[in-house]
Parts: C-alpha cells; sequence; structure tokens
C-alpha cells in the first residue's frame, strides 16, 4: 500500500540528487580547469532554463493547462530584478544580499502580473490562457522597449520617449534605454546562485505537487467537473499553480538577466516561450526530472554542435526527433521498464506491481 | 435494514413529499418547489417538488430523456434553475455554486465515472477528503507539522473508507487502470469522502451484472444506516429501485408523472403507459444507457 507513495519520494530524491551530483560534478571540471569558456558561460542561462522548465511544467504538465508566454514573466522578472539590483548598489553591498533581494522583487512583481492574467483568464474554459498567455509575452516585449527609466539623487525617473527626456542630474544612471534594454548591469549571478534557485524551486514545486494543494491541482487537470463535485474550487487551484509558476519564472529572469551587462527584451520572446515548452514536452509532462535534463541538454546542445556549424541546426533537430521517437516507443519503453528505468505516468499501470 | 421502517405509510405534504412518516417528524434534508430549467425555451425540467427525508433512499425513474439527471445537475448547480427553489436542510441554495454545494453538504457520482485516472485510489478519495484536511499551501510546502498531521488523518481516513467496499489493496493501483466495477465503487467512496448529509447517485448499477447488483444494493442500504445521510438515486434496474428505494418518483418529459412507495409506482397505470406505451402489465426497462445532458 506503501507503493506509490514510496516510489514518489524516491522519485524526489533521485530529483534531488542528480542536482546536487551534477553540480559536484561541474564545480570538480570548473577548478580542474577542464571545461571550455564557452561551456562556463552557459552555466548560469542552463540554471535559470532549468528553473523556467520546472516552474512552467507546473502549468503545462501539472495543471494541465498551455502556457504559451512563460518568457514573459522571465521578461517582468528579468527587468525588475535589474532595477532592483542597479538602485540598491550604494545602500546593500553585499553581492549576494542584492541578488537574493532581486531575485525576490522580480518574482514578486511576475506573480502580480500572473495574478492579474490570472483572474479573467483562468475562470474560461479551453484555449484561452494559451492565447492571453501569448499576447502577454508579446506585450512585455513591446512595453519594455519603449520604457526609459533612470534615477539621480532626486528619484526614479520614468519616460516612455527617450533617455534624454528623463533629465537626470549630473551622475544620474539610465537603467532601462528603451529598445537597447537594461544597460551597465552589475553582473551578480554566479553558477552558486542558479544552484540555490533550482533547490528552492524544487522544493517549492516538488511540495507543493506532493501536497494536498498538489492533488487538488491534479484533480482539476484529469477532470474539472468531478473536482467541483467534491468541492474543489477550479479556478483557486489553477490560479495557485499559475502564480507559482509565473514567481519562479521571475526569479529565473532576474538570475538570467544579473548574469550579463545588458539584456534586451528581445530575448524574452515568443521563440523563447517555446523554446522552454520544448524542454518540458521533451522531457515529459509532468516529469520534474525530465525536464530538468531537457533544459540541460537542450542548451549545451547547440554549443556543443558548433563543431558543424553549417549542420549545426540540422542535427538539433534530428536530434529532437529522435528523442521524440525513443520516448514513444512501446518497444523501448518497456525495455526501460525492464531495466528500472519507470516512466511516472506508467506507474502503477501493470497491476503485478501491487503492494510494495 | 430494519423492516419496520420499509413498512411505514407514505404520507403526503403540502409540497406532495414522499417521505415516509418516519422522517416527517424530523425536518427534511432536502426540499425542492417547483424547480425547472429552459434550454432555449425547451423546458427539460419542469415543475419538480421533492421533499427527502435525513435517512431516506429516493429513487427517481423514468425512461431515457426524460430529464433525471438534469435533475441532479440542477441541484449541483452544474446548471443554474430557471426556475424554483432548493432548501438544503433549511438552508437555501439559490446562490450557491457547484463547490459552495459540496460543502453544504451533497455529493453525487456521475452517470458516465468521472474519476480522477492518472491518480492513484488513495489521492482519488484523498481529494474528496481536501475540504476536511486542515492545512494550507504553506505548511504543505515547508512540510511544517501541520502537514504531516493532516495526511496521516487523512490517510487513515481513506483506509476506513476504502475498507467498506474492500477496496484497501487496491489503494496504490492507478484509478484508470481499475475494473469498470471497481471504479464506480472509487466513484461512490469519493462522494462519500465529502461527508455528505445527501449522496446523489447517478445509475450506480449501470453495466453491472446481477450478483454485483445484489451486493451494491445492500452496500447503499449499509452506507446509509452506518452514515445517517440520505441518498438519492437514478436507476434503470427496477430490481434495485423497488428493492430498496422507500420512495420513487417517476419522471417523463422533465414532469413528475407519479410518485409513492414501490408498491403504489408499480401499479400506477400513467408509469406503466409511460414505461410500455398503453400495453398493461409488470413494468419492464430499457437498458439503454441514458446519453444524459452533461456530455
Amino acid at each position: 500500500m506503501r507503493g506509490l507513495r514510496l516510489r514518489s519520494n524516491i522519485d524526489n530524491l533521485l530529483t534531488y540528487g542528480l542536482v546536487i551530483v551534477a553540480y559536484i560534478v561541474m564545480r570538480l571540471l570548473i577548478a580542474g580547469g577542464n571545461i571550455s569558456s564557452a561551456l562556463q558561460g552557459q552555466l548560469v542561462p542552463i540554471t535559470a532554463y532549468i528553473v523556467m522548465a520546472v516552474s512552467l511544467n507546473l502549468t503545462v504538465g501539472v495543471l494541465g493547462e498551455l502556457s504559451l508566454g512563460h518568457a514573459g514573466f522571465m521578461s517582468v522578472g528579468a527587468f525588475s530584478g535589474v532595477i532592483t539590483a542597479t538602485l540598491l548598489t550604494d545602500t546593500i553591498p553585499t553581492t549576494w544580499l542584492r541578488l537574493a533581494l532581486a531575485m525576490l522583487v522580480g518574482s514578486l512583481i511576475a506573480a502580480i502580473f500572473g495574478f492579474l492574467i490570472g483572474i479573467p483568464v483562468l475562470r474560461l474554459q479551453g484555449d484561452y490562457l494559451a492565447i492571453v498567455t501569448l499576447a502577454f509575452g508579446e506585450i512585455i516585449k513591446n512595453v519594455m522597449n519603449t520604457i526609459y527609466l533612470g534615477y539621480d539623487k532626486n528619484g526614479i525617473r520614468i519616460s516612455m520617449e527617450s533617455a534624454n527626456a528623463l533629465k537626470l542630474d549630473e551622475g544620474g544612471k539610465v537603467i532601462l534605454n528603451g529598445p537597447m534594454g537594461a544597460i551597465g548591469i552589475t553582473k551578480l549571478s554566479s553558477f552558486n546562485a542558479g544552484f540555490v534557485l533550482i533547490l528552492i524551486t524544487l522544493f517549492i514545486v516538488l511540495n507543493l505537487i506532493n501536497s494536498k494543494s498538489g492533488r487538488a491541482i491534479k484533480a482539476v487537470r484529469d477532470d474539472k467537473i468531478a473536482a467541483e463535485s467534491v468541492g474543489i474550487s477550479v479556478w483557486r487551484y489553477r490560479m495557485m499553480a499559475f502564480v507559482t509558476s509565473a514567481t519562479l519564472a521571475g526569479a529565473a529572469g532576474a538570475l538570467y538577466a544579473l548574469n550579463y551587462t545588458t539584456v534586451v527584451a528581445r530575448k524574452f520572446d515568443f521563440n523563447t516561450s517555446i523554446l522552454i515548452l520544448v524542454f518540458v514536452v521533451l522531457g515529459g509532462m509532468g516529469n520534474i526530472r525530465g525536464s530538468i535534463i531537457a533544459a540541460t541538454v537542450l542548451t549545451v546542445l547547440p554549443e556543443v554542435l558548433r563543431a558543424f556549424n553549417e549542420v549545426r541546426m540540422l542535427v538539433y533537430a534530428i536530434i529532437l526527433i529522435l528523442v521524440m521517437l525513443v520516448r514513444n516507443n512501446v518497444t523501448l519503453r518497456q525495455l526501460f521498464q525492464k531495466i528500472g528505468i519507470k516512466r511516472r505516468n506508467s506507474l502503477a499501470n501493470n497491476k503485478e506491481g501491487d503492494d510494495a | 435494514m430494519n423492516s419496520e421502517i420499509k413498512k411505514t405509510k407514505m404520507v403526503p405534504l403540502p409540497s406532495q413529499s414522499i417521505i415516509p412518516e418516519r422522517d416527517i417528524a424530523q425536518k427534511p434534508i432536502l426540499e425542492v418547489s417547483r424547480l425547472g430549467i429552459n434550454f432555449g425555451g425547451l423546458a427539460a425540467v419542469e415543475d419538480f417538488n421533492i421533499a427527502v427525508g435525513p435517512t431516506e433512499i429516493c429513487g427517481i425513474i423514468g425512461p431515457n430523456g426524460a430529464g433525471k439527471t438534469t435533475i441532479f445537475n440542477l441541484l449541483t448547480k452544474v446548471y443554474q434553475p430557471t426556475s424554483g427553489a432548493i432548501l438544503l436542510d433549511g438552508q437555501d441554495t439559490s446562490n450557491m455554486n457547484t463547490v459552495q454545494i459540496n460543502q453544504a453538504g451533497i455529493a453525487r457520482t456521475f452517470q458516465n465515472i468521472r474519476l480522477f485516472p492518472s491518480l492513484s485510489v488513495e489521492d482519488n478519495v484523498k481529494i474528496g477528503l481536501h475540504n476536511q484536511i486542515g492545512y494550507n499551501m504553506v505548511s504543505g510546502i515547508f512540510r511544517l507539522p501541520a502537514f504531516f498531521s493532516g495526511e496521516r488523518r487523512a490517510r487513515k481516513r481513506v483506509m476506513e473508507l476504502l475498507d467498506i467496499f474492500d477496496m484497501t489493496h487496491l489503494a496504490s493501483h492507478r484509478a484508470g487502470s481499475l475494473p469498470y466495477g471497481a471504479q464506480r465503487r472509487l466513484e461512490l467512496i469519493r462522494a462519500l469522502a465529502t461527508n455528505p448529509k445527501l449522496l446523489l447517485l447517478d445509475e450506480p448499477a449501470a453495466g453491472m451484472n446481477p450478483s454485483e447488483t445484489e451486493e451494491l444494493m445492500s452496500n447503499i442500504e449499509k452506507i446509509r444506516d452506518s452514515f445517517q445521510i440520505a441518498i438519492m438515486l437514478i436507476e434503470h434496474d427496477m430490481r434495485l429501485v423497488m428493492g430498496i428505494c422507500e420512495g420513487i418518483a417517476v419522471i417523463n418529459y422533465g414532469k413528475i408523472i407519479a410518485k409513492g412507495t414501490p408498491e403504489e409506482i408499480q401499479k400506477n397505470p400513467l408509469v406503466i403507459e409511460a414505461y410500455l406505451g398503453k400495453k398493461k402489465g409488470k413494468i419492464h426497462v430499457k437498458r439503454d444507457r441514458d446519453p444524459g445532458l452533461l456530455q
């Protein structure tokens, strides 16, 4: 009777273990100097993408709603994080504390946007969430392209015209420069910070999924009418999953942006949303560990494939197709089951797998 | 089952109640008056009146498409009624939605089973217990002591409930992989888990063989006796309806055409006509499954 629960506990431990082992291995490789500088530059983006993939999986895999604007929340988090970090430069000199605060503010702002989108959309049935999130991503991108924001000793100034219209005093600093994006960012992010954020994300997402609230979210995914009939408010639990997902994306955005000296809004466009969705679909709906692996592999792959520069994207596409074929191949899946790699969905499918 | 109770005479109430005498002394758990709904001008249910006693088993029968499932959907607010009033335990339900109706004390099963197929049997029942598990999202994420005590209590209750139908050994199975009969039982257990005052069963015996139906009948009575709740059921299986229902309402074209004890219903010429046309005789029932309006 304990079977399924025990297996899900082991499953979660495996996920944590995977992340920790990967971190230690990377640390050792860096210490030994066995890692290319290109790959080393990818470390923080990879951790940010992992957080993005895991958080999107909460919406797409666990809640079962399609979101096509996850990069929009990343964008909101990124820019509010950059602004926070820059404004706090003098007040809080401690790097990690400033980064933590930036991520916190980024996630809060993203949460507010998630909530605002959720109020009308999550009451509706059907594909409206996909449509509205898609529009949200585009709107955020275009709005960020027109915002100029700077600060001097008199405070913060915002303009929609140009950087000069801010009329900053001597010693003032422009943070957001319209289409040029956020400029002059002090690099705060590090691989360690990314690692900690992944652990926090896993802690929140896995514990949420395996609690009363997570059960309700999965119930809503499986059958809305049945969920309502047993007294579960569909709107409330959709909102819980969606806002949690947006919050984590905001933190990932701040982490990502504070890894560069400049960040443009174009970086967080529809393509990025789809890229993250690909991580989730390829890693398996509702499969958190799969998302982590897919995000890592698919971020590293284009770098590794640089050797075949001309056919790089072709090889990338072929690998994607192959992975999908393998994942859906019955014979191969049975083989995986035999050697003990079990997919979450098929866990209790075999009736012999009775009481453990 | 107490045979004395079964024999009590039906007495008419002002609202044409079919509740037996024993329940009239107490307040009825459900009072429905002049309930109706129009779908684009078509009256799917019209002028539906019923009162159900706190521990009564009451049946709704009628030909396919008569509006039986629609009545359940109105009671649980899947559809908002266009006319009439529903009082649950004396409380007006007109401003409630499906979720609040459940919290107020009506639980139901569905004609075409609606489980959470990808979740385990245990989780399905735990979802029924959802509103009784007293910890919030924060305790869940941070694994505060409330989480552990809440989950422990929920698990204990799940096992007690599963034990009613001897399903404890299936607790870790995926609900979608269970055989048909077990899925029906699980749906009933999930509804019971929400701690209802009134349980609505939509064709609980559909697709069951005679011996399974027999078992289900004794289980329904067992549930009523041990949980002390009212049960209202839609069923085409006359053996089940006549065997366990104390009051029966017959619906045709969205209207009640007869109410009474099983004996009275069997003799009612209107009922016989509705089922068989003009021919007289024993009630025959079509076994086709009612397509319902919910799908």
